[in-house]
């Protein structure tokens, strides 16, 4: 019985391969879309996550200047001294690590190349709050930074403009009046997610940079790491704690300074991908919508026209629920059919869309699932329910159907 | 057997799972009695019958004749349980058919009728040979069986060579033959054929004719037969003369060019080549139809559709 409904459900598509064809090409191109769009957003959104992980975790940012908004000013803010930084290293509990930071854009000569970049001076607790390990060489001793050595550390893109394929470890930079030992090459990390080139960067004893680049005592930025397993609210409320104090700020005066976690950072980034991934879901699920109608008409269009056909079969001794299972098993088929060429369409989109895109490929069994199962039911519901109303005429009515 | 003389049968049960009344030489085989049909409703209200009385035993070979719209196709229609008369008795072999369920009269339509129309009625894009098998298919047989059963009806027809033909690759006298091997491919008891000539030359509808009065002289199956031509009725062995909705009259001429006692031995002669009666009426149906060698899955699909 249901065996024969399948064998006719089957000679009829192969008896209709174009109407068969179309049927199904509207459930793969919602389906796929809808797919691809969902995955491409989860890749992406998670590709922003490892990049703010690639800055360093648990960390916070100090700078000068109200915290950024409209109408806030930075500008005639005091700069934070180094000892700011020793006082944080001293006074809070649970920090693994300190960095004053000032920034310095220079260009830097090497017999015949130059290359324009920029100068970070910090201390050796910089390569830990940013993560940045060795490719090459060493990080600066206390005693250079005490001394305000020449000596660097650089990134691998001023050691490919600069030395090319040779060891940079031990050569000599230019920059300004004064020669740099370079002492250690810092590992690849790519670009940030706003799109900079993060090895392009040199990295100088903090002292080096004061004396003879900037030509004041200021720091910039102080890069405090947590302890693993450290509440990074609880630091942060302490180090602004701190900071009020160190710069004699009254009770009812707002803060001039601003305290920033990368976690926040993170958070507020993935949260814009994860709207856009909703969006983009949208847009493909109004696809998938128009898919469906597609359907729904072919289905509707196709039982219209086979109401004779419907007639005939019960003309000659088909019982109505026979003619119906046909019909049913036939939407089964052609939509799940159709949903799984969208599904395997969609997996090598997806997995080629994100490689063009540099981000990861993250199979989502939810969407898939969802969107096999709207289609299906879209295919059922649209071939079942105007069968049922050609099955249930007499068998005339439906033969003298024009 | 081929005897008028059941006025006074008692009414067979119609009830599924009642015990199944055997064919008696005294029950006909098609009993129609006051059937009225009206389409319509209030004043587009339209009466096709209006009291058709009309009795066929087994093997006869009936011709319908009349004027247009004196209600042929609307008879034929209710006789092969592909319409509801509005009222009136249809007893088939002592069933009453207007007491059966939707599902039940799709499964006296499988088993016991064939039928025939004058626009052939095929599947498009369909092969000759598959056109032939659907029946079959519904009846739940066997593919191998199908085969063989679809290709001894189409070579019956005269159609060897051409089961992989769909009805666009075939002409009208062979569209007709396919149709007529579809009816007759479940040996039904028996065959309708509303105009099956219509649509066709004249040399094409004397083989078609042909064809038919030898399914109906060798086989034994019971042929009711619409058509305008007085050519084609003379193929018959009694012709039905309706007029606005009524039999206006019922007689059996003697073919042409013959006596009566010729015409008797002609009524005889392919009567006695039947197995009497017919081979498939000798099984009962569960709801009271008897016959069909595919009561037992049948049984199955009554319950079922009985209690849906
Ligand atoms: N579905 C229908 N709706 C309304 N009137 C119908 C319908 N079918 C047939 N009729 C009418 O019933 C009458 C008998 O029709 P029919 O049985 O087809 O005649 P014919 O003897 O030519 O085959 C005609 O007058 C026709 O107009
Ligand atoms: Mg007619």
């Amino acid at each position: 019985m249901l065996w024969n409904a399948l064998l006719l459900s089957l000679r009829e598509i192969r008896r209709n391969l174009l109407r068969s064809f179309l049927t199904t090409l509207g459930i793969v191109i919602g389906v796929s879309a809808v797919i691809t769009m969902v995955t491409l957003g989860n890749g992406a959104t998670l590709a922003v996550k490892q990049q703010i992980a690639s800055l360093g975790s648990n960390l916070l940012i100090v700078r000068p200047g109200q915290r950024l908004g409209p109408g806030r000013d930075s500008a005639g803010a005091a700069n934070f001294k180094v000892e700011d930084a020793q006082a944080i290293r001293d006074q809070i509990g649970g920090i693994k690590a300190v960095a004053p930071v000032v920034n310095k854009s220079v260009t830097v000569v090497v017999q015949a190349s130059n290359w324009s970049t920029s100068v970070t001076g910090s201390n050796a607790d910089y390569f830990t709050t940013n993560n940045w390990r060795l490719a090459g060489g060493r990080v600066f001793y206390e005693s250079e930074e005490r001394a305000g050595k020449a000596v660097c550390v650089i990134g691998n893109t001023v050691k490919r403009e600069l030395f090319g394929a040779q060891n940079p470890v031990g050569g000599e930079i230019r920059i300004k009046q004064f020669s740099c030992e370079v002492i250690g090459l810092l590992a690849a990390k790519g670009q940030s997610s706003f799109g900079s080139d993060q090895d392009d960067t040199i990295v100088m004893p903090l002292r080096t940079v004061q004396r003879r680049l900037t030509g004041n005592q200021d720091v910039r930025t102080l890069m405090v790491s947590v302890k693993d397993g450290v509440s990074s609210d609880k630091a942060q409320r302490q180090i602004e704690r701190l900071m009020r104090e160190r710069r004699h700020i009254g009770d009812n005066e707002d803060d001039n300074f601003n305290v920033m976690d990368t976690k926040q950072i993170a958070d507020t980034l993935s949260g814009t991908t994860q709207v856009l991934t909703t969006l983009l879901g949208a847009v493909a699920a109004v696809s998938l919508l128009v898919g469906g109608i597609g359907i729904m008409n072919i289905m509707l269009v196709s039982v219209t026209e086979r109401t004779r056909e419907i007639g005939i079969r019960l003309a000659i001794g088909a019982l109505e629920r026979e003619v119906l299972s046909q019909f049913l098993i036939e939407a089964v088929v052609l939509s799940s059919l159709g949903g799984l060429i969208g599904v395997i369409l969609a997996t090598l989109a997806s997995i080629g869309l994100s490689g063009l895109m540099h981000i990861p490929y993250l199979f989502n069994p939810g969407i898939n699932l969802l969107s096999f199962a709207f289609s299906a039911a879209i295919g059922v519901i649209f071939g079942y329910f105007p069968a049922r109303r050609a099955a249930s005429l007499d068998p005339i009515e439906a033969l003298r159907h024009e | 057997m081929n005897a008028k003389s059941s006025a006074g049968a008692s009414p067979a049960p119609v009830l599924a799972g009642e015990a199944p009344t055997l064919p008696t030489g005294a029950t006909p085989l098609i009993r129609l009695q006051g059937i009225t049909k009206t389409y319509g409703q209030g004043q587009a209200e339209f009466q096709a019958l209006r009291g058709v009385d009309l009795t066929v035993d087994s093997g006869e070979f009936v011709a319908v004749m009349g004027p247009s719209g004196s209600g042929k196709s609307t008879v034929m229609n209710i006789l092969g349980c592909l319409d509801v008369p509005s009222s009136g008795a249809y007893q088939f072999f002592g069933t009453h058919v207007e007491r059966l369920s939707r599902p039940q009269r799709a499964l006296l339509r499988r088993h016991y009728l064939g039928f025939v129309f004058q626009g052939f009625n095929l599947l498009a894009r369909t092969s000759a040979q598959e056109n032939v098998e659907l029946p079959l298919l519904y009846r739940g047989e066997s593919a191998a069986a199908r085969h063989a059963a679809a290709r001894a009806a189409l070579a019956q027809v005269g159609l060897e060579g051409r089961e992989r033909n769909t009805p666009a690759e075939l002409s009208g006298g062979q569209q007709q033959r396919v149709a007529i091997a579809r009816a007759i491919v479940t040996r039904p008891s028996v065959l309708l054929a509303d105009e099956p000539t219509g649509n066709l030359d004249s040399t094409t509808s004397h083989e078609i004719m042909d064809l038919i009065a030898q399914l109906n002289r060798e086989l034994g199956i019971t042929v009711l037969m619409v058509t305008h031509e007085q050519e084609m009725a003379a193929y018959a062995r009694r012709v039905v003369l309706f007029k606005d909705g009524l039999v206006e009259s019922d007689f059996s001429p003697p073919p042409p060019g013959e006596g009566p006692g010729e015409r008797e031995r002609l009524l005889r002669t392919p009567l006695a080549s039947i197995p009497s009666p017919p081979a498939p009426l000798m099984k009962p149906l569960p709801f009271g139809i008897p016959g069909g060698e595919g009561s037992f899955e049948v049984v199955g699909a009554t319950s079922r559709e009985g209690a849906a």
